[in-house]
């Protein structure tokens, strides 16, 4: 391998025909003989080039004190061990690499010669220290500790990572193995305890992920926290401050950052670049933890470096390494290194016989790093420039990086300028519901009531459990299983009906993807949508800027550029979720709805291309296609992921299967298993579309958490094939860059016009030629054809919306009509049903038979409907200047849209609908029906000059009741009620009684439009009174202080107070002399009773009370009686027509039946007479009773 | 008036074993003269009805009801005018509408063939004086003309107050220009959880957004206040996001915990309104 190297150092080949042997199997024809022969020499070696050429870069580096975390994984297999140099490069066991590749030589020859093969040159040390742990003798160090602690860590969660020994030579590296590919911080807490280690780990911040987030449209969601990370991480802490960054408040981390921020200043006062001087480092107590100033003019075999560069970024380019991000991440680390551990002597010794260009270091001083570094950038300056926009001004404004390429440092500051990309800032993460949509979720779209209300309820619960999730799932020891299982089993129990699974399931993915939509789990805050993490920390604030940088140029400890599949954050209680629902029902309805739903995202229709660069302006409608469009990509990511899950689950287990046998078996039976979505058919038509840049994000997600067997299965085989090679030939995506990948399907939707004319056309066939249609579909798609997308967007939009809002205003006005008129038909009915005794059931059939044939009206004014908003619609959507044929044809077409939707689902649904709704509103009149009588009509509102000031019907209430219950006893002996609070009362019961509370209506109107539909409606009917305000009808609508049922019961209080007054037992307060009412104040009581009864109470009064046993009994207990009010009540009551000669009659008769002493029903008979006996006009008859009153001991006595 | 939890047990440990009578009411309100009258009330109805709620199935042993029929008949053979029933009620520390209800339909079983319904027994609560037996017919309306906390009457109280302040709210949304479905609208829409009212533009009060407003006329205890949240206010946020309760009889302060959660208590309408169109709402 470092032949191959050698070769191009030495200018035998050249770096393209190096890059063309490494990359093709096949050579050239292009190629020059000369070298093509002496690259076939080494054709054997050509399959381990890559690696040997990533691991000798890492080796290279290893005296790099790097600012971050600690450099890449190094690549297994091919050592850069030089020939002739068995030791390879000089290191003391103190790397934190482990292999980027798995051992290529078999284990035999690994454990023969383990030194010499890879090991490099060790002195003393265990072997096989960089391969992760893979020999018998790896725990004795740190790396192997790692790679065990990663293993712990990730197993249980790991979809199979086939990282078995009995991995083939070439076998594709598997991205996914934690061993082979570790998050880039990840630290070996073992190598940190036995030494100290040179690493530097850049901000110990423990919010670190709420500043620094992983490039939402590249990685896959970072893992949140990686246990085992973090403590080895502290020990080599610079702040000298012990406690766990995870503990770390924010504000501790503030000072820290300010002292930090004090220290550089006072050690570097002047940028390190361009005029560095010599020795300007003092020897400080942090003095090791500073960078080094990078000077160009130090860097030393230029040369060299230039030609290594040129094959590393070719192989990147290329697409040979196995993760771009990686090297990438390693060749910021070298931009960003602080400074170089000095060498030993021996290190640097030339070994005899050992060629020069390969001989000494690649990297002799922190000047060759950065130097490298931006040649290498410069070189990948194309994927640069798409990332986020807050990493871009780090980079434009990396000092290094102005100083060793000031033409880098000015394309990237305009790709800054021109990126929209931003990284958010991670919001906590907080729950925010799925909101009820009465379309979706009222009781009309489930099969019964008790469906709907078990939905109800579980709704509740699944929040219930949510909220209990967000509180404790990070305290220690909780457990989701142990805390929410049962309770989630207990509610997936209570879901019957497939109707209710697929509610719950719908809830359940709106609500993950609202929370987990952004990679923190916050949802809304995507790209471009927050604010600017700069901008909000403020320019000035340079050390923290510093910092920052930093952190952004080097990926945090948590979460590396390869991470794992994980369900960091709240998709960790959407995962557990399932994973306690245990639930087949479940799992499988949310399959088909996660499917479906992948389905429609992925169908999206990708943004256009990027306007060319010539314009200098982005367009307006291409910022916020791509919004959507990273939108999207990630719903759809996160989506595949939990159908990944889903669909896995069943077959995931901890271990591959242990026998040959057995994998085939399983092998066999999984073979005949339809895959759950067919995500080969979706992958192959996204290549054919040119949407590969949509599909491809979202499948690898899936496939992540796949299991064992699956990627022996013939089908997904083919699917991991063509995913190799589009990583490995993205040109046959025929792009060249990442946004120019994106071409969408124009003609897909003028595909689907042609179809819906095409329909049309055969329903017209009779009259209509076929051919004059077909043109009319050629013209409509050459109308748009050479339209601006926007365009065919806006027609499609606004058909689809108002043809929507027609059906929603034909239910409005058509349906709501016709159930208005079922009403008052109802109504009639029910007055003669009551008298003939029908059947509400058969009452609807007559109602619909008479109102659906009126839902044919519902397909003509849907059609005005549709012809009158879409033109206006259209036209305020579109540009201006959009020239007038245009526009009329536009407005065309989204008329037409519009049209078919509306009336399709009209012709299709309204007598459904009508049907429905007259339902609901017979079985609401017969409800608020009910056994009681109904109010009366008359209702009236305020007089003018009423200021709404009447005391509350309620307090009204509590006051008579006191009063009642005084009189009734038992009381203390001081208790009593003035005669002039009683007068206050019943005065008071009148303001209340006459305050309605109109003065509300015109503003309910305002506020409610449907308030305004129903004064239309009385309005229509013709019943208003002259003075405007009281329109009848409307008062049952018009907000009340005084509701029905406390007027009933005012209305059975006064009457009660009226017996009591009449019988004279109310207590009353006064002189000590004076406990009885006076007549004439009690007859006063009476008076202003029986003017509230026959003016202002709008219920109906019990009067017949009076007469009934129990209130005629209250006089029994007077002595001596006194009738005379009784009589005056009964005359008014028959004189003011609230009660009628015979109804009193008839309750005095029934009096009779009760057991009444002797006397007292002898005294009644009397009663009952006079009441009969005395003539009508009852003035003069009243005054001659009041007047024998005083001097016989009972009026009835007397007569 | 938001109380302390330690204020509220102040006024809680007073009401252990008083009955709901008048007098009662009228000591309590000697007892914390600043305390407004309704907030008392109300705070006496709920500790009340949990001391009911505990005690409940003690006196609906048929032992028991056996015993309090014999005492009501004993009584009334002696003196059919004294208090007997609301006596025995206040004795037996239970309810005196509660105690009406166990001995009427004692009575009624003993007096007709068929048990009666429970809508019967409501009927004859409603309206006493169609109970057929004249002395329990004024035993009974006595009971529920002098219990604070149960009967028809009560319940007609409570409802109207709530039903009052809801239309206070209404009237204030209203005066603010806030534009709102109120509860009947989204029942007629189908929703299957209604606040009081949902803003159908959201609002900040205090800095916490506000979608819907839900109006209690009565004081926010730990008990009701828990049932709510269970009942309603969460299942409320699980809908239609983060809301604002009014409980206008006050509430124990410590309860105002889930403002950041998306559920804010006050015991006033807030005058600390930001809307979306114009800012701060004018006073």
């Amino acid at each position: 391998m470092a032949a191959v190297l050698e070769s191009l150092l030495r200018e035998e080949v050249s770096v393209a025909a190096a890059v063309r042997w490494i990359a093709r199997s096949a050579q050239s024809s292009e190629e020059d003989a000369g070298e093509a022969a002496a690259l076939r020499s080494l054709q054997p070696l050509r399959k381990e080039f890559v690696p040997f050429l990533l691991n000798f870069l890492r080796e290279q580096s290893s005296r790099v004190v790097p600012q971050g975390p600690p450099t890449p994984a190094k690549a297994p297999g091919s050592s850069a061990a030089l020939p002739g140099r068995p030791g390879g490069p000089p290191r003391g066991g103190r790397g934190a690499r482990s292999q980027l590749f798995p051992p290529t030589e078999p284990l035999s020859a690994a454990a023969e010669a383990p030194s010499a093969r890879r090991g490099g040159r060790r002195r003393g040390a265990g072997p096989a220290r960089e391969r992760g742990g893979r020999g018998p003798g790896s725990l004795e160090e740190g790396v192997g500790a790692e790679s065990l602690l990663w293993a712990g860590s990730r197993r249980p969660r790991a979809a199979g990572s086939p990282g078995s020994p009995s991995r083939a030579r070439c076998d594709p590296p598997n991205l996914s193995n934690l061993e082979e590919f570790p998050p880039v911080g990840s630290v070996p807490p073992g190598g940190a305890g036995t030494r100290p280690s040179r690493r530097i780990n850049p901000t110990p911040v423990s919010e670190e992920r709420s500043l620094s987030k992983p490039k939402t449209c590249f990685t896959s969601p970072p893992i949140s926290c990686v246990p085992g990370a973090q403590p080895s991480v502290l020990d080599s802490s610079p702040w000298g401050q012990g406690p766990a960054a995870g503990c770390r408040s924010l504000q501790e981390e503030r000072e820290m950052l300010r002292k930090e921020r004090s220290k550089q200043l006072q050690q570097s006062p002047a940028p390190a670049c361009p005029t560095p001087e010599p020795g300007s480092t003092l020897p400080t107590r942090t003095g090791s933890l500073t960078a080094e100033p990078a000077d160009p003019a130090k860097v030393s075999s230029r040369q060299r470096l230039e030609l290594v560069a040129l094959v590393y970024s070719a192989c990147i380019a290329e697409n040979l390494v196995p993760n771009l991000f990686l090297e990438l991440f390693f060749v910021l680390q070298l931009l960003t290194a602080r400074r170089m551990v000095a060498a030993k002597d021996s290190d640097l010794e030339p070994s005899p016989g050992v060629l020069d260009s390969l001989e000494s270091p690649l990297f002799q001083s922190v000047h060759d790093c950065v130097f490298f570094a931006v040649q290498v950038l410069e070189h990948q300056f194309q994927v640069l420039s798409y990332l986020d926009k807050g990493t871009l001004k780090l980079l434009a404004e990396n000092e290094r990086l102005l100083c060793f390429s000031p033409a880098l440092q000015g394309r990237l500051r305009a790709a800054y300028e021109g990126s929209v990309a931003k990284v958010s800032l991670a919001m906590p993460p907080s729950v925010q519901a799925v909101s009820f949509q009465p379309e979706t979720d009222n009781r009309a779209n489930f099969s019964s009531d008790r469906a709907f209300h078990t939905f109800k309820k579980q709704r509740d619960v699944f929040y219930e459990v949510l909220r209990e999730w967000e509180d404790r799932h990070e305290e220690p020891g909780w457990d989701f299983e142990k805390g929410l299982g049962s309770r989630i089993r207990a509610m997936m129990g209570q879901l019957s009906a497939a109707c209710s699974h697929s509610h719950f399931v719908r809830l359940f993915q709106k609500q993950l993807l609202q929370m987990c939509q952004s990679p923190g789990g916050a949802g809304g805050t995507i790209l471009g949508e927050a604010p600017d993490v700069l901008n909000m920390l403020g320019a000035d604030k340079l050390g923290r800027l510093r910092r920052l940088q930093e952190r952004l140029a080097a990926p945090q400890s948590s979460c590396g550029p390869c991470p794992p599949p994980s369900f960091p954050g709240c998709q960790g209680f959407f995962r557990d979720f399932i994973l306690s629902a245990s639930s087949f029902q479940f799992n499988q309805h949310l399959m088909d709805s996660l499917s479906l739903k992948i389905r429609e995202l992925n169908s999206l229709v990708l943004p256009h291309p990027e306007p060319s660069d010539e314009d200098g302006e982005s367009d307006v409608d291409w910022q916020g296609e791509r919004r959507q469009f990273a939108v999207v990509l990630l719903s759809l990511r996160l989506l595949a992921k939990f159908l990944g899950f889903v669909a896995f689950l069943p077959y995931r287990g901890p271990e591959p299967p242990p026998t040959r046998e057995l994998q085939d078996s399983i092998l066999a039976l999984r073979s005949q298993v339809p895959p759950v979505l067919d995500v080969r058919a979706l992958l192959q038509q996204g290549l054919r579309a040119h949407r590969a840049v949509l599909t491809v994000p979202w499948l690898v997600e899936f496939l992540s958490l796949a299991d064992h067997i699956v990627p022996m299965l013939d089908y997904y085989r083919s699917i991991f094939t063509l995913l190799l090679h589009l990583h490995r030939f993205p040109q046959s995506l025929k792009t060249c860059s990442l946004w120019k990948r994106v071409r969408w399907m124009s003609l897909r939707w003028i595909q689907k016009l042609q179809n819906m004319v095409w329909m049309a056309c055969l329903w017209w066939t009779s009259t209509c030629s076929t051919l004059a249609v077909l043109i009319l579909a050629q013209l409509a798609q050459a109308f748009f054809h050479n339209q601006p997308p926007s365009l065919r967007r806006t027609v499609e939009f606004v058909a689809e919306r108002i043809g929507s809002n027609c059906v929603k205003h034909i239910k409005a006005t058509l349906v709501a009509d016709l159930v208005r008129q079922a009403e008052s038909l109802l109504q009639e009915q029910l007055v003669t049903q009551r008298q003939e005794g029908g059947d509400p059931g058969q009452l609807l059939e007559i109602l619909c038979s008479q109102l659906c044939p009126h839902g044919a009206q519902a397909l003509t004014q849907g059609r005005e409907f549709c012809q009158k908003k879409s033109p206006g619609a259209v036209q305020a959507l579109l540009p201006e200047e959009t020239p007038a044929a245009v526009l009329s044809s536009a407005e065309n077409i989204a008329v037409g849209l519009a049209t078919e939707k509306a009336c399709t689902w009209l012709s299709a649904n309204i007598t459904a609908l009508i049907r429905r709704e007259v339902k609901a509103a017979v079985s609401r009149m017969l409800r608020a029906q009910g056994p009681e009588p109904a109010v009366r009509e008359d209702r009236r509102g305020c007089s003018r000059a009423c200021e709404h000031h009447a005391p509350l019907p309620s307090h009204l209430i509590s006051e008579i009741k006191d009063v009642l219950s005084v009189a009734v006893g038992p009381r203390d002996p001081e208790e009593g009620v003035s005669p002039e609070h009683l007068e206050q009362l019943v005065g008071q019961l009148g303001q209340t009684l006459r305050c309605r509370q109109v003065k509300t209506w015109q503003h309910a109107l305002l506020v409610c439009p449907c308030m305004w539909l129903i004064t239309r409606a009385t309005l229509a009917q013709g019943c208003y009174s002259k003075d405007g305000a009281n329109i009848q009808g409307l008062l049952a609508f018009s907000p009340q202080f005084l509701c029905p049922p406390a007027e009933q019961h005012l209305a059975k209080c006064s009457v009660e107070l009226a017996s009591l007054l009449v019988a004279d037992q109310i207590p009353v307060l006064g002189p000590p002399t004076q406990h009885r009412l006076e007549r004439g104040q009690a007859r006063r009581l009476l008076h202003m009773l029986l003017s509230l009864w026959k003016d202002d109470f709008q219920v109906p009064v019990p009067l017949q009370l009076l007469l009934r046993p129990r209130n005629v009994g209250l006089l029994a207990d007077t002595r001596p009686r006194e009738w005379d009010l009784l009589l005056f009540l009964l005359r008014e009551l028959v004189e003011k027509g609230l009660m009628g000669q015979k109804e009193i009659e008839a309750c005095l008769d029934s009096l009779h039946e009760a057991q009444w002493p002797e006397d007292f029903a002898e005294e009644l008979a009397t009663l009952f007479n006079l009441f009969l006996a005395e003539p009508q006009v009852p003035e003069p008859q009243l005054r001659a009773c009041e007047l024998v009153q005083p001097n016989r001991g009972t009026v009835l006595a007397q007569s | 008036m938001i109380l302390t939890k330690a204020q509220y047990d102040e006024i809680a440990q007073c009401l252990v074993s008083v009955p709901p009578t008048r007098q009662s009411l009228r000591k309590l309100k000697q007892r914390f003269p600043s305390q407004s009258q309704a907030t008392l009330l109300s705070i006496f109805s709920q500790e009340y009805q949990k001391h009911i709620k505990r005690t409940h199935a003690k006196h609906h042993t048929s032992e028991a009801i056996e015993s309090y029929y014999q005492r009501y008949l004993d009584g009334v053979g002696k003196n059919g005018a004294a208090p007997v029933l609301l006596e025995l009620a206040n004795e037996v520390d239970y309810a005196p509408s509660l105690m009406a209800r166990i001995i009427l339909e004692r009575f009624l079983q003993e007096h007709k063939e068929t048990p009666p319904s429970k809508s019967v027994i409501n009927s004859l609560l409603r309206d006493p004086s169609q109970i057929p037996d004249g002395v329990l017919a004024n035993q009974v309306y006595q009971c529920i003309v002098n219990d604070c906390c149960y009967g028809p009457l009560v319940d007609c109280i409570k409802h109207a107050i709530g039903h009052e302040h809801e239309i206070l709210l209404r009237d204030l949304l209203l005066e603010k220009n806030l534009s709102f479905l109120d509860e009947d609208q989204l029942r007629a829409k189908g929703y299957d959880k209604t606040p009081d009212f949902i803003l159908q533009v959201p609002i900040a009060v205090e800095g916490h957004i506000i979608h819907w407003i839900e109006s209690k006329a009565s004081f926010g205890d730990e008990c009701s206040h828990h049932a709510y949240l269970h009942d309603q206010f969460w299942s409320y946020w699980n809908r239609f996001g983060p809301g604002l309760v009014i409980y206008w009889y006050g509430f124990i302060q410590e309860l105002d915990c889930n403002r950041e959660r998306g559920i804010l208590l006050k015991a006033c309408f807030p005058t600390d309104i930001v809307t979306l169109c114009h800012g701060a709402a004018a006073p």
